[in-house]
Parts: structure tokens; sequence; C-alpha cells
């Protein structure tokens, strides 16, 4: 990311670029040392820009449906019943469109969906990003995550989880990375946030992506490496050495955002406009 | 060969030079010119009065004038702050706290912010009545206001947003507020506030216009009679993932009409009604569409009472009538809303003809400004009309006159006219004698109530006077 924004900006070699640069630089100069471990990840692997307009393509995407495997909300008590419907999941204009609802639907009160490359695209290692824009208001909350592909049979957070994008609605410019494994999962897991001091994540499309090689996770928000998760930050096993696949997905409600409110908007959208994998 | 080169290089330089000055120009000069004229200067209050001239401080009519101080102890993060006394409700200098800051000079750009921000602290924890910018005792054109805004007893952080930045190309009204005691027992406090500045945020997001605070209204109109649109509000979400609404002057918005011979909208927010037929005002502000709107079902003319007859000066006492010389009204409607009042409305100027019209009416009382003495009159003529669509049996215009003596007392009388009297829709003349009001000191009239105990909620009325 940095180095091929660094690149382009030299190419035009002009000094007020170069000025820019050394304001940039200068702004952002307690990350520069961590985008050194970058470099090597810009071999494209896997991307899906989302150009085909109807249903994602099911060659990369599958779905999650309903309330989750014991009918509880995903283990969270979220309000929302996943579907794979075009009013919950569609691809429109060049973007993913997740859609939260209000809606009566098999006993839920919300509608929205949480698409997953399980079983068609698992990678041990690499750049994972997305560019999006989120949606906003209490109890909305979106996600962009990696989970281990051996949660069969290495029960979760054993399997691990590897969170590039959280957010709560009713804070529009917080988000956080998390890394879950055993010993450090749910409130216990290692995470941090980013803030945006003068911008918020509902009103324009940000990178949200994570740099993942062995001993290491660095996490970053559009040009901003915020975070770096390593063996030794986490209270337990490291369980970050096998494939894991992408998951998005909004979820409403819950205990961990809360429910919506009498302000909370619906319908709700996140907006995708790619999601790109770099060995 | 070569002096064709020459002239490719020319042109091509030149048409270069051409392509920076057009596309380089337009910004430069457009901001250029905006700099030169209007200062983007942020700061109100940072310590001390920032860029506001000498003459910025205007009290409000009837507001304590000195209740404004710069406070040399306390501050937010400084030991300079302002600082608003609030005074009791007795004090005899006035009875609460308003004044606008207005730039003593040329207006504000205050295009480039997306809110005014300002620390406060209170005395006690109270709720502020009002507080906004945009007030500049000119058209107030782009009026802000944040409502009921409590404040703690410790420094915090404050967001007013403004609705659309790009409207504030000139803007003197920095800040206003009012507020009296009516939420502390008519006891006064005192509230300060310091780094009162235009900020922008870029938290400030998700806009919500509303008109008629968002509800899709359907009403009757009348040609001639222009209809001011309320309940204009912008509501943001903040970085605090609440959402903030204020009250936002009409000309922020952008009005339209589904049919511009039947009613249009000013910029002032004020709707013409021209001819017969339907029209629905709807608005935008910044290009999002506001919830609400006012569907106007045209009917034609206003249909005024009957013209009272020509009559003797001498043998006239008029409370309201464009017909004879009538007594100075203090208020059409006393708002005594804390004793259950729900009636709404009031004078309204139909081209210079004044009609009172009340709706929701449960109680109202008019009120003059000096007692009216109909001693010497022998009868009461009032004009009322119900513009409810049905009247039922048992629904009522209770007509109540009150007396306030010079010694203090109060003494009233009234008469019932029952439904049987009333007609939906047309208006009635009544005329009574005095003898009907025994016990009230015709000498002292200051008070005309209208009772109906909600059984009739609309009804206008005119030409109230005494005669002989």
């Amino acid at each position: 990311m940095n180095i091929i924004k660094i690149y382009k900006t030299r190419m035009k070699a002009i000094l007020f670029s170069a000025f820019l640069l050394v304001i940039l630089s200068a702004a952002s100069s307690c990350d520069t040392d961590e985008t050194q471990d970058v470099i090597t990840l810009r071999n494209l692997v896997m991307s899906d820009e989302f150009d085909i307009e109807g249903a994602p393509n099911s060659a990369i995407w599958t779905y999650d449906i309903g309330r989750g495997p014991n009918g509880d909300g995903w283990g969270n008590q979220e309000l929302q019943y996943y579907t794979d419907r075009t009013e919950n999941v569609k691809v429109e204009n060049g973007f993913l469109l997740i859609n939260a609802k209000e809606e009566d639907f098999e006993g839920a009160q919300y509608t929205s969906a949480r698409l997953k490359t399980e079983g068609l695209f698992e990678q041990q290692y690499g750049r994972f990003e997305a560019r999006i824009r989120l949606p906003y208001g209490k109890g909305l909350w979106p996600a962009f995550w990696l989970l281990g592909n051996d949660c069969e049979q290495n029960i979760w957070p054993l399997c691990g989880e590897i969170d590039i994008m959280e957010y709560l609605g009713d804070s529009p410019n917080v988000v956080f990375g998390s890394a879950h494994g055993p010993g450090y999962s749910a409130g216990e897991a290692e995470t941090k946030e980013y803030t945006l001091e003068d911008d918020r994540f509902d009103t324009g499309f940000h990178i949200f992506g994570i740099e993942w090689g062995p001993e290491y996770i660095n996490y970053y928000v559009d040009d901003a490496l915020y975070n770096r998760i390593t063996p030794d930050d986490v209270a337990g096993e490291w369980v970050f050495d096998h494939p894991f696949y992408i998951i998005m997905n909004v979820a409403v409600g819950g205990s961990f955002p809360g429910s919506p409110n009498e302000e909370t908007v619906f319908p709700q959208t996140m907006i995708v406009d790619y999601v790109r994998v770099y060995q | 060969m070569e002096y064709r080169k020459q002239i490719n290089l020319k042109t091509i330089f030149s048409f270069i030079l051409v392509l920076i000055m057009l596309s380089s120009c337009e910004r430069e000069l457009s901001d250029n010119a905006e700099f030169a004229t209007f200062p983007t200067t942020a700061e109100i209050f940072i310590d001390t009065p920032v860029g506001l001239g000498s003459d910025f401080y205007f009290p409000f009519l009837g507001s304590k004038p000195t209740a404004f101080s710069v406070d040399n102890q306390e501050g937010y993060e400084s030991d300079a702050s302002m600082r608003v006394d609030v005074p009791n409700a007795d004090d005899a200098e006035g009875n609460y706290a308003g004044a606008i800051f207005r730039v003593d000079g040329v207006g504000r750009n205050l295009t480039g912010y997306d809110a005014l921000t300002f620390w406060a602290k209170a005395s006690q924890g109270v709720s502020i009545d009002e507080m906004g910018f945009g007030q500049d005792f000119g058209e107030n054109k782009f009026q802000v206001t944040r409502t009921s805004i409590s404040l703690g007893t410790n420094w915090a952080k404050y967001v007013i947003p403004i609705p659309d930045p790009s409207k504030l190309t000139e803007e003197r009204g920095m800040l206003w507020y009012s507020t009296g005691t009516q939420n502390t027992g008519g006891f006064g406090y005192t509230f300060w506030l310091d780094e009162v500045k235009f900020e922008r945020l870029g938290t400030v997001a998700q806009s919500q216009p509303a008109i008629l605070n968002g509800v899709a209204v359907n009403q009757d109109a009348f040609i001639d009679v222009p209809v001011q649109l309320t309940g204009l509000t912008q509501t943001f979400n903040l970085a605090s993932g609440n959402n903030q609404t204020v009250a936002a002057a009409p000309s922020y918005f952008t009005f339209s009409s589904t049919d511009i011979d039947v009613a249009n909208v000013n910029e002032l927010g004020v709707v013409s009604v021209v001819d017969t037929g339907t029209a629905t005002i709807t608005a935008t502000l910044g290009n999002v569409a506001a919830t609400g709107s006012l569907e106007l079902n045209v009917t034609g003319p206003f249909d005024f009472a009957p013209t009272p007859p020509i009559r003797d000066p001498g043998d006239v006492v008029s409370v309201f009538s464009d017909a004879y010389t009538s007594a100075p009204i203090e208020f059409f409607n006393g708002f005594f809303t804390p004793d259950g009042q729900t009636t709404l409305g009031g004078f309204i100027d139909v081209n210079g003809d004044g009609v009172i019209r009340y709706s929701e009416l449960n109680f109202v009382a008019l009120k003059t400004v000096n007692r009216v003495d109909a001693s010497a009159m022998t009868n009461i003529h009032i004009d009322i009309k119900v513009e409810d669509a049905q009247i039922d049996n048992g629904d009522f215009v209770r007509v109540l006159l009150l007396a306030q003596n010079p010694d203090g007392s109060e003494n009233e009388a009234s008469i019932e006219i029952p439904s049987a009297d009333l007609i939906a829709g047309d208006w009635i003349s009544f005329d009574r004698p005095l003898s009907d009001f025994a016990g009230v000191n015709l000498s002292n009239l200051s008070l005309f109530f209208f009772v109906s105990d909600s059984t009739i909620s609309n009804i206008l009325v005119d030409n109230i006077y005494f005669y002989k």
C-alpha cells in the first residue's frame, strides 16, 4: 500500500509533491519502520472487483444463512436473520451491497447477509484488503474478517479468528482490528482501535487490510499501519499458521453493539468496492 | 520546417498555458475573491473576543443587559471565559439572559466549517433554553437554534452543527443565547463558555433535514392568505454516534411546489396562495430531501365575517374589529401551556384584514393592553365560525369575560353558546345583552376567554365589540 503510493508520487517528481511527501512521512513517521514488511506481498492471487451485476460470484462467495448453528444470533444474541436474497446482498454499479433491513422475517426483526469464501478461497498468510464504505447507527456491527478453515475439528477459538475490520455504528469514526485464539478470545481478544480524527467511515470509502506472515499480523487503514500483533502479544498459543477464509457481514444488535435505537435509520448498507488478496 | 516547428511549439506552449490558466485560474479566482472580501476567521472567543470588533454585544429586549461579562478567573484550560449571569426572575433589570454576538464589520465566510463548537459549564446542572448562531438583528436569514442544552458543573464540549455551510458566505451572527429561570424555580445561575469557534470537525454527517417536523400535513388554505412553514430542522449524526437536531432558518432550504400556479414558497418559508387547486410543498437542504410536506387544498378566497354596521363612535367600545377603532391587544393567545392549554394560533392577517384563528382549542385567552370599559354599553357582539367538519350535540363555545380591577381583585362571567346555535363552516353573529354577564365589573375588562373543553377544535373569531 504505502510502497505503491510512494512510488507513484515519486514518478511525478514535482517539488510540491516532494514537499507533501515530507509532510506525510513526518505525520506518519512512527509507522515507517513497520511498513518494510509489506514489500514482498504484491502478487495478486485473488480479487473480486464486483463488476458483474446480480448475485455475487458463486465461485468465490457462499453464505451463512439464518441465526447461527444454535439459533442464538451467532453466539452474540444478534437480532438479524442472514439470507442470500437480493434484498440483502447483491452486486450493483461495481459494488457489493450488503443491506441490513428492518423487517419481520423467520421470527427475526432484521435481515442482513454474511458472505464467506469457505471451501472456495482459503489461504495461509498474505495481504488481505477491502475497500469499504460502512453503514452507521446504533446497533449496526459490520465486519470484514478471517476464520480458520479447521473450526470443525478445532473448535473456536482454537481455529483462530483475524478481524481485519470491525466497527460499531454508534462510533462512526472508529474501527478496530483483532486476533482471537485460545486464551485470548471474545472480550479478551488482542485488539486495537483506529480513529479517524476528522472524518468518518460511513461517508466515504476506506481501505481496511492486514499483512499476515509467520509470527506477525499487521493491521492498516488506508495509508496508516496502526497495529502489529505477534506471538509475544497474545496471551496464548499462536494459531495463525494455517489457511483461513474471508467473511464479510453486517450484524444488527446483540450483546456487543446493543440494539438499534429510535435514531437508527434502516435500511443500512455496507458498500464494498473490492476485496483483494496478495501473496 | 523550422518555422513551422516554432509555431507548433508556440501553439502547444500557449495551449498548455491556456489549459493551466483554465484549470487553475477558476479555482484560485473564486478562492481569492472570497478571501479578499470576507475573512474566514473561525474563533469567536478564545480567552478574549476574537475579531468581533468593538461593538459586538447586543442584549435582547427585556433581558438583563449586564448579564454577560468576561470572567478573568474561570476558563477552559485557561483563566478567561465568557460568563453569563442569568438573573433571578424578579430582577428589575431583566428576568432572563439573552444576547447576540455580532461581528462589528464585514461578515465571515464560514463555508469551510461544519459546526459551532464551545466548551461550557454552569454553576449548577441546568438546561440552557436556546443557543445558536446566525442571528444578526437583520434578516436572521441563516439563524440556527439548538434548544435545551444540558450543562453540567464541569467543562464539556458542545457542538451546534451548521445545516449547510455553503450558505454562510458572509455571516455576522456569530453566537446567540437566550435562557431564563423557568427550570430553576426563578433563581439565577451562571454559565461559562470558552474556546467558542467554528470548526471543520469532519464528523458531522448523515444529514436528515425536515420541514413541518417531518410530518406530511394536509390543510385547507385560502387565496391571498399566506402560510408560514414551520418545524424546519436539520439533524446530523455526530462523532459521538448521537444525532443532533437544530432548528434551521428557512433560507437553508430550497422549497418547491407541485403547482406554482396554486402555491409557491419564497426563501423565507412563506407560502403564497394564488389560486384554487391543490399544491404540495416539499423541500431539500443541501440536495438532501427533507422529510415532511405541506399539502394545501385551496378552495377559494377567505370567507370573512359579515361586516358590522356603521355606528356612531360613541356607541361602540371595540376590542377587535377592523370596522371600528379597537383596543390594542397584548396577546391573542396567552399560551397557558402549564395550565393545560392546548390551543394554538392567534392573529392572522388576511391581506390587511385581521382575523383570529384558533386550532386545537380547549381554552384560550385574548388580553388587551389596557382595561376595556364597557360599562356604558348594553350589548356584546362576536362573530364565530367553526371550522371543524361537523358539530356534535353537546359541543359548545363558552365566552368568558374577566375583569382585573385596580385593587388587584378579579371577577368574571360567561355565556355558553350551545351546539344548536353554531353551524360548521358558517360565520354566526352573536349579539347578547351585557346583563347576561352578571358579576363581572364591566369597567375593567381585561381578558376574553374562549372555552370549548376540546368539544370544538378549530374556530375563527372576528368583530368582538360592545355597543349600545
